[in-house]
């Protein structure tokens, strides 16, 4: 074990995978010579040269295509997106040519490429560079969909992301880089796609989240057991495959459910878990299961409206609160 | 109407060497298999057109009849290990590339032994052992895949190359920028071959670019170009030959407009003539019919014979109509398909469908 931050952990993940696959190659725009937007890959351009560390031009839609075109030969392309709101000018590309290669071609061709970057809001970044678009992914099948909320998490999720044979899009928080963690430096460390990981162990309520809303639904069970309400925090970590086995245990123990998420509600991960909950646990629910996630608007830029927009710990307290019938 | 004719007879930049030059490099055996392959792409569209009119073939169907000299002729300068890659009028690039005609027939018929086991349909063929990458829906979709097969090809270090094919509408779309432009700045050995059929469905090419001559776009990658007779055999081969000998030698793109004329409409759910180009400019067009004319100076310069010529055509609709009676006899597949080859790596844990149990395991 050793401390490092959410985005030197996903350095080496990248690093050990291209150290043990020749096959690896890291494509996208600054991850060379600039070390990367966000410095996720620092020192790697040295390392692995330029066929392998390959600065693109601005031009989204082509080098996600272009790797998808080198994943059919046989490669296994990681395509660093500078953020996910920028890759959706290769949705084209990472829906109708990845997700659909290997069901189109009768199983002939295989996909095994990565589709990573930060997601999410910072600050004051305002309606195009604040979305959390994972609902957007998880809605195609053929493509899987992982959001580590941890170093750690990271750095075995994303070793696990590009030895998958399929598409994976890999959704890194942007306010994470610099979070610190233990991450076990073992090359061998690989943690399945589709197992959730209980972050926090209570018996009141289920908190079930993704990204880096777990952190926000750790400090809503921190204030919430203060008042003696002990919260369950399961984060999914992988969104397809998902771990329905896990979310069905918390409720089951809690009976009430609230799901915290990024991104807008509708047609959201909260909206196919809740689905989810009723339709297999519906005689465990003594509430309905409520959903915390960001306002149905545009992310605006004023300061005082995107806090009213974002997803807070305020709210899922509230939350809570609601499906225990108490008052906070 | 002047124009369609100007389709047929590029404003050629290139230099076309007299018909006899361009035989005498080929025997009569390899000028006999391009005709082969031609009429076999012919008379697989035309019993394709029939079978979709009897309901054997669904949802939409492009067919080739017309261009059928632009794929055997760029075909005839590549070896079985490069890569092809195209649109979703593609029936005949699978077939010239080695694929089986049973095998394709059956894909367009959705039955499980087509070569994607009746899941990708008429705009959805590939062969992994031919190297076909497809069988593309979205206009412009495979540019990039090509642009990425050449990336492969060069991190690999071998003399392969990897040719595009694309309609000239395609040249419209951001990806074909894109594309080209990483393809010549990263030197990769990829041909692209725009087949200019006149048409992006009822559009015709001057009303949906402000440049006419496509091969000038190059120009903007620092891209070698080249302009080719799409309705010649020969001349596709030699335009195509030049730019292959780059690719594998040099590692250099090249950009190559194929002029040719689309005979049918843009799908079988298409007219043929209509309010975007009259019966007349496609009966002239007709007139320059690349099979035809290639059957010409084959006999012109005694390369052919007509018992060899109804050998080889008898060959051919043999060979359909074995493909028409298996694909007729091979069944639908199964539910236990439905579900089947959506993701390469399916043993995980987790639920990677939210309602797999409902359809199937019920």
């Amino acid at each position: 074990m050793a401390v490092m931050t959410y985005r030197e952990a996903l350095n080496m993940a990248l690093t050990e995978e291209m150290e043990r696959d020749p096959n690896v190659f890291l494509m996208g725009e600054e991850v060379g010579l600039f070390n990367g937007a966000y410095k996720v890959s620092k020192g790697m351009l040295d390392r692995f040269g330029p066929m392998r560390v390959v600065d693109t031009p601005i031009t989204e839609l082509g080098f996600a295509g272009l790797g998808v075109g080198a994943a059919m030969l046989g490669l296994r392309p990681v395509i660093e997106f500078m953020t996910h709101n920028f890759a959706i000018l290769a949705w084209d590309q990472v829906f109708n040519s990845a997700a659909k290669l290997h069901y189109m071609t009768g199983g002939q061709f295989t996909c095994p490429i990565v589709f990573r970057g930060p997601t999410g809001a910072a600050l004051q970044l305002s309606a195009q560079h604040s979305q959390a678009l994972e609902a957007s992914y998880a809605h195609f099948p053929g493509i899987k969909v992982v959001a580590p909320a941890t170093p750690a998490d990271a750095k075995g999720l994303l070793k696990a992301a590009i030895r998958d044979e399929d598409p994976v899009a890999f959704f890194e928080g942007e306010l994470l880089y610099a979070l610190k963690g233990e991450v076990p430096e073992d090359p061998d460390f690989v943690i399945p796609l589709g197992v959730a990981d209980l972050k926090r162990e209570g018996r009141d309520v289920s908190i079930i989240t993704h990204g880096k809303m777990v952190h926000t639904a750790l400090q809503a069970a921190e204030r919430l057991a203060k008042d003696g309400i002990e919260a369950d925090v399961l984060d999914l970590r992988t969104l397809r495959p998902l771990d329905v086995e896990a979310i069905l245990a918390t409720v089951k123990k809690t009976n009430r459910a609230v799901y915290v998420e990024e991104g807008w509600g509708f047609g959201g991960i909260g909206a196919q878990v809740a689905s989810i909950i009723q339709e297999e646990a519906f005689d465990y629910l003594d509430a309905p299961v409520l959903r915390v996630h960001q306002a149905d608007v545009p992310m605006p830029y004023a300061k005082q409206l995107e806090k009213l927009a974002k997803p807070s710990v305020e709210r899922v307290v509230d939350a809570c609160n609601r499906v225990l019938y108490r008052r906070g | 109407m002047a124009e369609s004719t100007a389709a047929a007879k590029p404003k050629s930049t290139s230099r076309r060497g007299d018909s006899g030059e361009l035989l005498e490099g080929l025997s009569r055996e390899e000028l006999h298999h391009l005709l082969y392959q031609m009429l076999q792409g012919r008379r697989f569209e035309e019993r394709s057109a029939e079978a979709y009119a009897l309901g054997k073939i669904g949802g939409f169907c492009h067919l080739y009849i017309g261009q059928e000299a632009v794929t055997v002729g760029a075909y005839s300068v590549l070896r079985p290990d490069d890569y092809t890659i195209s649109s979703y009028r593609e029936h005949v690039q699978a077939l010239a590339k080695g694929m089986s005609a049973r095998e394709v027939m059956a894909e367009l018929f959705g039955r499980i032994d087509g070569c994607a086991k009746g899941k990708g349909g008429s705009m959805h063929l590939y062969s992994r052992e031919h190297n076909f990458l497809g069988g593309w829906g979205i206009v412009g979709g495979q540019i990039p895949l090509a642009t990425g097969a050449g990336w492969a090809i060069k991190y690999r270090g071998t003399d392969q190359v990897c040719v595009c094919f694309l309609g000239e509408a395609a040249v419209n779309q951001g990806v074909f920028h894109e594309s080209l432009n990483m393809a010549a700045l990263w030197k990769l050995p990829v041909i692209y071959v725009v087949e200019n059929n006149r048409f992006g469905m009822g559009t015709a090419w001057e009303r949906a670019s402000s440049l006419y001559d496509i091969s000038q776009k190059a120009v903007a990658y620092a891209m070698p170009s080249a302009v080719a007779d799409g309705m010649d055999v020969l001349d596709v081969r030699r335009v195509v030959g030049e730019a292959v000998q780059r690719a594998r030698e040099e590692k250099v793109p090249t950009l190559i407009e194929a002029r040719c004329y689309r005979f049918m409409g843009h799908s079988m759910s298409d007219p043929v003539h209509g309010v975007y180009r009259t019966k007349e400019e496609v009966e002239e067009a007709k007139q320059k019919d690349p099979i035809r004319i290639f059957i010409d100076r084959l006999k012109e310069h005694g390369m052919l014979t007509d018992e060899e010529l109804n050998a080889i055509d008898q060959r051919v609709v043999e060979e359909i109509q074995d493909a028409l009676d298996f694909a007729d006899a091979s069944p639908e597949p199964g539910p236990e398909e439905l579900y089947k080859d959506v993701y390469a790596e399916e043993s995980v844990p987790g639920r990677l469908f939210i309602d797999r149990k409902d359809r199937v395991e019920a």
